[in-house]
């Protein structure tokens, strides 16, 4: 009876969110990394837990309004967060530019990528071209209109793998599944990354800047932590940390 | 909704996908079970053990198995690429290999059991009238083992047309060659595109339903056969 009783109480207790001192954090995939150190940090100056939950913009935006529990959404673009303002899913006026994401050309061989990348997309000496999903993931779409900016989306769409998110795409290039794959620099950059191979940073002209905005969900309204870490992440240190980290900022 | 734009390309590809590896499956399935049901070897708990694996495994630990294993420096990627230039992850022999293992259990243990059912009598009989072991096999035995067989072959492919974690790791989403349904309505979803969604998502729902009550009905009318 006591153990039942001992269930019961466990059961009924709150396993996370709502506590103070948390917050739920939807962040695009490219930013996880970056995010993981940011939090790890606002942890040891705050003593609040960011809890991280990553996916394609696109796939976060879909679970926003379908209620997920989030208190904070960092997303890959400026036009989900707009949106779910507009939809009323995030607090209006909330929204603004944390990052401004940067696109590159990568490969795991250090030879592979040398010189003219047209060139080097066109003469097709590669077995993949890994992107993350146009339609979900902004990362995605910019290295579509990449591709047709370069003029070569028409030879090399058949040899096109598409990731579900960004995080997914670097994988299948850091696996050597494919020779070539459009990602993150952050994600290049990034410590835990092993290889650094060849890469050409592709300039912000060639696609629509990767706007990253962050915007402050209606569920997280009440939550002081996410108005804390929205300033945590504002402030000059942090900013700078980004740049370091693969980005442009505002 | 303009069912004109639909696209159709995932419907034909995951039909041929559950197809081609069923047929495999039975292929490959049928000596496997055989063995199981006869044998006294002491390896036979390990081989069943092996075979119900991808039962309890999530998706995600064979897909990143094989994402490893089909790759340019994988073990089966590799020899691959030395013969054919190209590797096997995102392409359609790859998926094939990745749901033959995948639906493995589902086709051995429907025809394990119906062997073991048979039993080796009909075989012993059959011999003793001096036909052939292959002619025993086709004439005596798989008829009989008829129920295990259409439960094999029906649990089998529809658990392929399910198949979703493995795909989506190894797949790459390409449109004719690995994009199958589950991929589609995963990707319409995220992409708010409702409509589509729901009609491949209660397209699969009736169909799998239709294909289960068939199996179910012509089992209940099959005589079962007990040594």
């Amino acid at each position: 009876m006591r153990f039942v009783l001992l269930v019961l109480i466990f059961l009924a207790s709150p396993i996370s969110s709502a506590r103070s001192g948390e917050v739920n954090v939807a962040v695009a995939s490219n930013f996880l990394g970056p995010l993981k150190e940011i939090a790890l940090r606002f942890e040891k100056q705050t003593g609040h837990k960011a809890i991280l939950i990553s996916g394609s913009t696109g796939k976060l935006y879909a679970q926003i309004k379908n209620g997920a529990p989030f208190d904070l959404f960092l997303a890959a673009d400026s036009l989900r967060p707009a949106l779910l303002e507009k939809e009323g899913f995030a607090v209006s006026g909330s929204s603004r530019t944390y990052a401004i994401g940067r696109l590159a050309l990568w490969s795991r061989d250090p030879k592979k990528i040398q010189g003219d990348a047209a060139k080097n997309l066109k003469e097709r000496s590669f077995n993949h071209l890994a992107i993350a999903s146009p339609k979900t993931a902004p990362y995605g779409r910019a290295a579509l209109q990449t591709l047709k900016k370069l003029g070569v989306w028409d030879q090399v769409q058949e040899r096109v793998v598409q990731g579900e998110n960004i995080g997914q795409t670097f994988q299948f290039v850091a696996t050597g599944n494919a020779d070539l794959g459009f990602v993150a620099l952050s994600q290049i950059l990034n410590s835990r990354n092993k290889f650094k191979g060849s890469r050409w940073e592709v300039p912000a002209t060639f696609h629509d800047p990767i706007q990253q905005d962050l915007v402050f969900l209606k569920h997280g309204e009440s939550n002081s932590t996410a108005r804390e870490l929205i300033k945590f992440i504002e402030s000059d240190a942090i900013r700078k940390l980004i740049e370091e980290l693969g980005y442009r900022i505002k | 909704m303009d069912v004109a734009n639909f696209d159709f390309t995932a419907i034909g590809l995951t039909l041929k996908l559950a197809g081609i590896t069923v047929i495999l499956l039975l292929i490959v399935g049928t000596p496997v079970a055989w063995w199981l049901a006869h044998t006294r070897s002491r390896a036979r708990v390990f081989v069943e053990a092996v075979v119900a694996l991808p039962l309890v495994l999530p998706p995600t630990v064979l897909g990143f198995y094989l994402l490893i294993a089909l790759g340019p420096n994988g073990w089966i990627g590799g020899p691959a690429k030395a013969v054919t230039g190209s590797a096997l992850s995102f392409t359609f022999t790859g998926l094939v290999i990745a749901s033959t293992l995948y639906s493995l259990p589902f086709v051995v243990q429907p025809l394990h059991s119906s062997f073991e059912a048979v039993g080796k009598l009909p075989l012993e009989t059959a011999g003793s009238l001096r036909a052939s072991k292959w002619d025993a096999f086709f004439t005596v035995i798989s008829p009989l083992a008829l129920r295990g067989y259409i439960t094999a072959t029906v649990l089998g492919f529809a658990h392929t047309l399910g198949e979703f974690g493995v795909v989506l790791m190894v797949g790459g989403s390409i449109p004719g060659k690995t994009k199958v349904i589950s991929i589609e309505i995963y990707d319409r979803v995220e992409s708010l595109e409702y409509t589509q969604a729901h009609l491949l998502s209660g397209g699969l729902l009736v169909f799998s339903f239709l294909v289960l009550l068939t199996v179910y009905t012509i089992n209940r009318r099959l005589p079962l056969h007990v040594a």
